[in-house]
């Protein structure tokens, strides 16, 4: 261990002399071992009292034989045609210097050391752990690893080179390298594949695949993109290297007669046949574990845009036959498939939304989406749907497709009709509502007071039929969510019942009540701010992040902010729109936001919705303040003894906070671990909403729970039944 | 690195008692033939074991083994070639002789120090001869040198090889080139007892001026070259680096550590970028212990820097200095330095730059003067036969083997014989085998079926991707037929295997010889799989090369052995010791028979399958050689080195007879085009330079790979040339249009100026990336389809 930590500093050195030599002025820094080192050594071998001069030489000496060596064992990497040293080019280095090698270092990838250092001193050494023998005369043998074998395939094919999964992705010759080791379902595969190379698919830039979906005549075959002199050919790939001198394609229409895109039959090989079967079992299977990783996988992997159709396909085909079935655990698995589509920022999905929209479209506005409708959280579906539309809708629409436009009028045609069927007509309004402040105003607004007298018709009236009274009580929650806020925004402060009863009819004073929570919940903002140690600079003023004050017990790493909401308890099945509309606070939207190392300092990010002057702005004010940032969320409900509040609450109140934690990379595309990943459900299938009888009492608390699918008041950032990651309105 | 020191000394032993056998050259050479032939009438016919044994008993005694002596020689001290062709290694010849005589006197070999005395001293009368006669320019040494092969090149011209059926005299050859020395006998005496040491190489740095003074001096002339007139200054600056390190290495030899230190501080940054690996060398070398045993400088020391000026520059350097009374300065130059002077335009910085680079500056202009043969050997007339054309054509299994890799085609040249051809004879060749004639035919056909390939026809590359070899595939080579693949790998091991669906089989123990198939029946079919291990190595495996007929495999390794296996029972038949440390490459001649290998030891080796001593030693880089090729006429040998030249040798004579500088980093491959006229080398910085093998200039550049460029190769027509690389990319590049207007000059010619066009991108045809796997071989099929090959490592 002695020597091996003198060893240590030279590799070390040496690799910032190479960095260094990049640059014009080479620093040549003569870099030695420190003297101790020797004396170290020199104590180890039983030498007690040595001389710092003798020291001093001995430094020298070892520092350039050291270096020496080092080189030797650069020869012996360049010949073995590696770009990594490793440990037996150090002893082969050692050999030609007729120098026993050092026996024991066989590192295959990694570097042995380990560094420590204190009292002044830095140390490199080489972690020996004490091993019991009978361990490992016990534990069965490791699998043998597999030989080394041939694999023949075309790199090019008269100059093209074909886009296979064993070729890198055309047009990404540069990050070609840096293709990320695979999902965790690598296993499955690789055991029936004993060829490691070809499990990372393939992955075309998202341009590519926008050029081929957009500009058909445009794409070639890959590398053919400059159809005019042949000399171009196969030089397409390379003009991403940036070669400057590279002659650009020239104009579409100079000469060389327009080539159509031949219909594009994508083959799929076998590993990719293997992959695509493995995902989908997995994502409609039993397991959610595997679920996870197969939808993580789906939302991550780069090289899917080639299994996009059948993805697609397998969701339309899916919803269809399922929504038949009312089976409505496998519509949540598919919509999460969507989501993780969509979620996957390699795929350019424009070619497929004519398949997915439909499919969507029809997981919220089905009259009927499940067996038992006056048990089953149905709703939680429609909203997680709602937002996918509102999704789409913002990625894909545009002046020619109109999507937005269409599906606007869908919904809205489907609500104004009188005959719709309470589920329909809420997820019609839920879809509506969550495309934006500006359809709010325009479309629902207006409608409120039609719509809270045909609310009152079912929940005042005879009891007719118990499935329409959970309807219509669902859409009430529904509308007051989503209005209060626009409300708050629209309407000036004095909030005068009867005004708002005179405006919206029924609705009103619900409504009222609501929009006076949504104002105190901006003022309690505007304290917070007040206290803020860490604001943001944005244009907004609502919009801060501030540090919270924690007045509560906490856990570490588990946020919990007292909220100051305090709703009254609800249960899913009985709501009554006809609660006693407390003095409370507007409805706040609390997203606490956790890093998720313990140790680094932990924020609150309120939003407050009530800001005047502002009401048209729909952008989403967390992907904005922290873009690259996709949070967890997770909903920790606890029950109402727990957190002291700030704020009074009723008794047998619930207090509703999402976590939201930030993966520690603060990129997007984090390791596994803080990938944001749909939470799984607590139970598989047939009812992954837990039998959605989620009444304050049955709330769990704690990291692994289901995620509640909203109650009628929880507010707007929650996640619905699947628990996918939502990004905050 | 006293470790090397010493290896080279032993190396020096070993030629030394051949100093005696020269002089008497039969009954020397009988002896070593013999036991050669002993070897050849086992090996090929499959009596791999007994020929493996007698082999490596044979081995590495201490035995005089006069023919390994003599060609070590050859090379080195006498050049047999009537032009008087200086050796760059002339004046590090006599220091090696001293310290040879050194070490025997220590080692009490009296009578063989005596011999080589005695040889010695003829040697260094030339020297001394030549320094009274030669005062052609400011430096003597070189003079010298030229002498020296003058007065060896009286040995005459032309040496038979022993033809491999004969199997007889490898010596005889030998003892030929070397009686050359005998013949003049001279006056005067040289002492050669007064240098004590091997130490005494670095003791020409002991003169020394005032260390505090050395960064004066240096800023003084890079004063005064920064001050000169354009066209100057880039001659000029040349000066820079060599002085810079060789007044670095009198402050260390003096011991000045500190003045070194700050010397090296104060100028390194003015060194041009691709001295840098040198300098990082240089500036971990502070004391001068250190000094002796690191190769790198005693190269520096004991080759003269050789560089490049026109008169009027040199004049003017001339002058200054001595205005200035630089003697410091102008003791280096006198001492250390080569400069050869021309007469006309000083070169432009461009032109300069692209010769530069290799570890002892340029080649001197008379190094590639000398006469290369690179046209074709004439083909044998074989009748083909016309009439089954496409019947084996479609499927490659069922071809028979065949001889020649590397031909042109072959309709064109078998009619009249290339002018530039060497006689047909010049080197003895094996004969050729009913096998080898029925390839031949077999090559024709494929011929005629060949794709002819242009920048509008670009090959297919059909990529040949090594599983699960945990970068440890080190090397590849593939059959000329495209039948068989093999690998190298880290963990010692060749494996070899059959792409074809035809499997590879041992023979037999037993079979009926009488019937009719007999070449089918003595094949054990128990034994037929796609793959064979081949173990006997006991290090890595950096080179692989299969024989044109298939029937044997190379083998070099680091544990310092090529070994020769059959590919008929797949056993080990010899290793072939010499290099004693790891060869990095080796190769078959496109004629079978022969083969080159080189390694650490800077040294490149002929081998003949039947011999287990070398035949010729090719010594003069001055770093380990990285790679060999034969020229596609068999009579040359290529080795690229990490000195950053490329050598050509003579196979005959053992002479250098190309130096190619320009590279400006090690060099990993090598390619001839396939009508001998041109050479492709590829190297760490990843830049491809074609060369001009009859007019020793460099014809290009390629530029486009990112990191070092391991594998070349041309099509079978040569219209385009395919570069693997560590980047993990193939490119193709027109060689047609890369060598087409090459107008060459007389004026080019004569003073080797050359002007490269900046024409890369506009030659490079395609770039095809793989997925992280670097690209280790690449192969041209008869067809003209590439196959590549290398293992993927993920990241």
């Amino acid at each position: 261990g002695l020597h091996l930590s003198t060893l240590g500093h030279p590799s070390g050195e040496g690799r910032r002399g190479c960095r260094m030599a990049e640059e014009k002025k080479l620093k040549l820094s003569n870099t030695v071992l420190p003297s101790e080192s020797m004396k170290v050594v020199a104590e180890s071998m039983g030498i007690a009292q040595i001389q710092e001069d003798t020291c001093q030489l001995l430094t020298d000496e070892v520092s350039y034989r050291i270096k020496e060596i080092a080189q030797d064992a650069l020869k012996f990497m360049h010949m073995g045609k590696r770009q990594k040293l490793t440990t037996s080019d150090i002893d082969y280095a050692l050999k030609l210097k007729n120098v026993e090698p050092l026996y024991g270092f066989h590192a295959q990838e990694f570097i042995p050391f380990r560094f420590a250092s204190g009292g002044g001193r830095e140390l490199y050494f080489y972690e020996e752990k004490e091993v019991d023998l009978s361990d490992i005369i016990n534990t069965p043998l490791p699998r043998v690893p597999l030989d080394v074998c041939l694999k023949a395939h075309w790199l090019s094919i008269e100059g093209c080179q074909p886009a296979i999964p064993e070729n890198p992705p055309p047009g990404n010759l540069l990050h070609a390298q840096n293709i990320p080791p695979h999902s965790a379902l690598l296993p499955y595969i690789s055991c029936h594949s004993p060829d490691p190379c070809m499990t990372p698919f393939p992955s075309a830039p998202k341009e590519q695949q926008k050029a081929e979906a957009t500009e058909p005549l445009k794409s070639a075959k890959p590398g053919q993109e400059e159809d005019g002199p042949l000399k171009g050919k196969g030089q397409g790939t390379a003009s991403a290297d940036g070669k400057g001198k590279e002659k650009k394609a020239p104009p579409l229409l100079e000469g060389a007669p327009l080539r159509l895109k031949p219909r594009s039959i994508h083959e799929l090989s076998v590993e990719q046949q293997l992959y695509y079967k493995e995902i989908t079992e997995a994502c409609v299977g039993s397991c959610e574990a595997k679920r996870a990783e197969a939808l993580q996988s789906i939302a991550t992997d780069p090289g899917l845009y080639q299994m996009l159709p059948r993805f697609s396909t397998f969701i339309s085909e899916g919803v269809r036959v399922n929504v038949v079935q009312n089976n409505l655990a496998l519509l949540i698995y598919l919509m999460r498939m969507v989501k993780a589509l969509m979620d996957n920022p390699t795929l350019y999905l424009e070619k497929y939304v004519h398949e997915l929209i439909p499919a969507v479209m029809t997981c919220i506005v089905s009259r009927q989406l499940c067996l038992r409708p006056d048990v089953d959280n149905h709703w939680a579906l429609r909203d997680f749907a709602a937002r996918l539309v509102a999704q789409i809708c913002k990625h894909f629409s545009t002046t020619t497709n109109n999507i937005q436009s269409r599906i606007t009028k869908t919904f809205t045609k489907s609500w104004v009709d009188e005959k719709t069927p309470w589920t329909t007509r809420y997820g019609s309004i839920a879809g509506l509502a969550e495309l934006g402040h500006d359809v709010i105003k325009t479309l629902i607004l207006p409608r409120l007071q039609q719509e809270g007298e045909r609310i009152r018709g079912v929940l005042d009236g005879p009891v007719l039929s118990n499935i329409d009274r959970i309807g219509a009580d669902h859409v009430q929650s529904l509308l007051l969510k989503h209005c209060a806020p626009v409300l708050a925004k629209l309407r000036p402060p004095p909030d005068n019942q009867d005004a708002y009863r005179a405006e919206f009819g029924s609705l009103g004073p619900l409504l009222c009540s609501h929009v006076v929570k949504a104002r105190a919940q901006a003022a309690l903002q505007a304290q917070q701010v007040n206290r803020t140690t860490l604001t943001i600079t944005q244009p907004r003023p609502t919009l801060t992040l501030s540090q919270a004050p924690q007045p509560g017990p906490r856990t570490p790493g588990l946020l919990k902010v007292p909220g100051s909401i305090t709703l009254p308890v609800q249960t899913l099945v009985s709501t009554r729109a006809s609660a006693p509309p407390q003095p409370s606070p507007p409805p706040t939207k609390f997203i606490v936001m956790s890093s998720s190392s313990a140790s680094s300092t932990q924020q609150v990010l309120s939003l407050s919705t009530s800001a005047p002057g502002s009401g048209s702005t729909t952008t989403s004010p967390v992907t904005t303040t922290v873009p690259s940032v996709q949070p967890i969320v997770k909903l920790v409900s606890t029950a109402t003894t727990a957190p002291p509040s700030t704020a009074p609450s009723g008794p047998g109140s619930v207090q509703k906070y999402i976590v939201v934690s930030l993966p520690t990379t603060g990129e997007g595309k984090g390791g596994p671990t803080s990938h944001p990943s749909p939470a799984p459900p607590q139970s598989s299938a047939p009812s992954p909403l837990g039998g959605s009888t989620l009444c304050g009492g049955k709330l769990e608390t704690g990291d692994s729970s289901p995620p509640a699918p909203g109650t009628p008041k929880a507010n707007g950032s929650q996640p619905p039944g699947p628990g996918s990651p939502q990004p905050a309105p | 690195m006293a470790a090397l020191a010493e290896e080279q000394t032993e190396v020096a032993v070993k030629l030394e008692p051949e100093g005696p056998p020269t002089l008497l050259p039969p009954q020397a050479g009988d002896g070593a033939g013999e036991g050669g032939g002993g070897t050849t009438n086992n090996g090929p016919n499959g009596g791999g074991g007994n020929v493996a044994a007698s082999s490596s008993a044979g081995g590495d005694g201490g035995t005089p083994k006069p023919s390994v002596a003599v060609s070590t020689v050859a090379p080195a001290g006498a050049a047999p070639v009537p032009v008087a062709a200086p050796e760059a290694g002339a004046p590090h010849d006599r220091q090696t002789l001293l310290a040879v005589l050194q070490f025997l006197r220590q080692s009490n070999l009296r009578e063989a120090e005596e011999a080589l005395r005695r040889e010695a001293r003829l040697l260094e009368e030339a020297v001394a001869g030549s320094g009274a006669l030669g005062e052609a320019d400011g430096a003597n040494a070189e003079a010298a040198g030229a002498l020296l092969s003058r007065v060896t090149a009286s040995a005459p011209g032309p040496v038979a090889l022993d033809p491999p059926g004969t199997g007889a005299s490898g010596a005889a050859a030998v003892s030929g080139s070397a009686t050359a020395p005998a013949a003049p006998g001279k006056v005067g005496n040289v002492a050669v007892e007064d240098q004590p040491d091997v130490s005494a190489v670095l003791s020409a740095y002991n003169q020394q001026g005032d260390p505090t003074m050395y960064e004066e001096y240096y800023s003084g002339l890079k004063h005064f070259i920064e001050c000169s007139l354009d066209c100057h200054r880039a001659e000029l600056s040349q000066l820079f680096y060599p002085l810079f390190v060789h007044m670095y290495l009198e402050l260390v030899y003096n011991q000045h550590e500190n003045e070194a230190k700050s010397f090296f501080e104060k100028f390194h940054g003015d060194q041009e970028c691709y001295y840098q690996d040198d300098l990082r060398v240089l500036s971990s070398l502070t004391k001068k212990e250190h000094m002796k045993g690191n190769e790198t400088m005693l190269d520096f020391r004991t080759s003269k820097f050789v560089l490049r000026i026109s008169r009027d520059s040199y004049q003017l350097l001339k002058r200054h200095l001595q205005e200035k009374q630089n003697n410091q300065i102008w003791n280096i130059v006198q001492e250390h330095l080569y400069i050869d002077i021309f007469d006309g335009m000083p070169r432009s910085k461009q032109q300069i730059d692209a010769m530069v680079g290799s570890l002892a500056g340029e080649a001197k202009r008379e190094a590639n003067k000398s006469k290369v043969f690179f046209g074709l050997l004439k083909e044998p007339e074989i009748e083909v036969p016309l009439d089954d054309e496409d019947e084996e054509g479609e499927n490659e299994e069922g071809k028979p083997k065949k001889k020649k890799p590397k031909k042109d085609s072959i309709g064109s040249k078998s009619k009249k014989q290339d002018p530039n051809a060497p006689p047909q004879n010049r080197i003895p060749l094996p004969e050729l085998k009913d096998s080898d004639k029925l390839d031949k035919i077999m090559n024709m056909k494929e011929t005629t079926k060949r794709v002819r390939l242009g920048p509008d026809c670009l090959p297919s590359i059909c990529f040949y991707t090594f599983l699960n070899a945990y970068q440890g595939l080190t090397a590849v080579d593939v059959t000329d037929d495209s039948s068989l693949i093999a690998g190298g790998f880290a963990d010692s091991t060749v494996r070899v295997w059959s792409v074809t669906p035809k499997k590879l089989r041992s023979v037999k123990q037993a079979a009926d010889k009488e019937s009719d198939d007999v070449l089918e029946r003595i094949m054990d079919e128990k034994t037929a799989s796609e793959l064979k291990i081949l173990y006997g190595h006991s290090g890595p495996v950096y080179g692989a090369s299969f024989s044109p007929d298939r029937n044997y495999l190379l083998s070099s390794s680091e544990d310092g052995t090529v070994r020769l296996w059959s590919l008929q029972t797949f056993t080990c038949l010899v290793g072939y010791k010499g290099h004693n440390y790891p060869v990095w490459d080796t190769q078959f001649s496109p004629y079978g028979y022969y083969f080159v290998s080189g390694g650490h030891d800077r040294v490149a080796r002929l081998w003949a399958t039947d011999h287990y001593q070398p035949l010729r030693i090719f010594a003069g880089h001055l770093a380990d050689v990285n790679c060999t090729r034969f020229h596609p006429n068999s009579n040359y040998v290529a080795t690229g080195s990490a000195d950053r030249t490329v050598r050509l040798w003579d196979v005959l004579n053992g002479n250098c007879v190309r130096v190619f500088t320009g590279h400006k980093g090690p060099i990993h491959s090598l390619t001839f085009s396939p009508n001998g006229r041109f050479l492709a080398t590829g190297a760490t910085d990843g830049r491809v330079l074609l060369w001009d093998i009859g007019h020793g200039l460099m014809v290009g550049e390629l530029k486009g790979h990112t990191d070092t460029v391991c594998s070349l190769r041309f099509s079978r027509d040569g219209e385009i040339l395919a570069s693997g690389s560590m980047d993990n990319t193939v490119r193709l590049w027109d060689a047609v249009k890369a060598f087409e207007d090459l107008e060459t000059d007389d004026f080019t010619t004569a003073t080797g100026h050359i002007n490269l066009p900046e024409n890369s991108q506009e030659l490079l045809l395609g770039t095809y990336m793989t997925k992280s796997t670097p690209v280790v071989h690449l192969h041209f099929t008869r067809r003209n389809l590439v196959l590549a090959a290398g293992a993927y490592s993920p990241q």
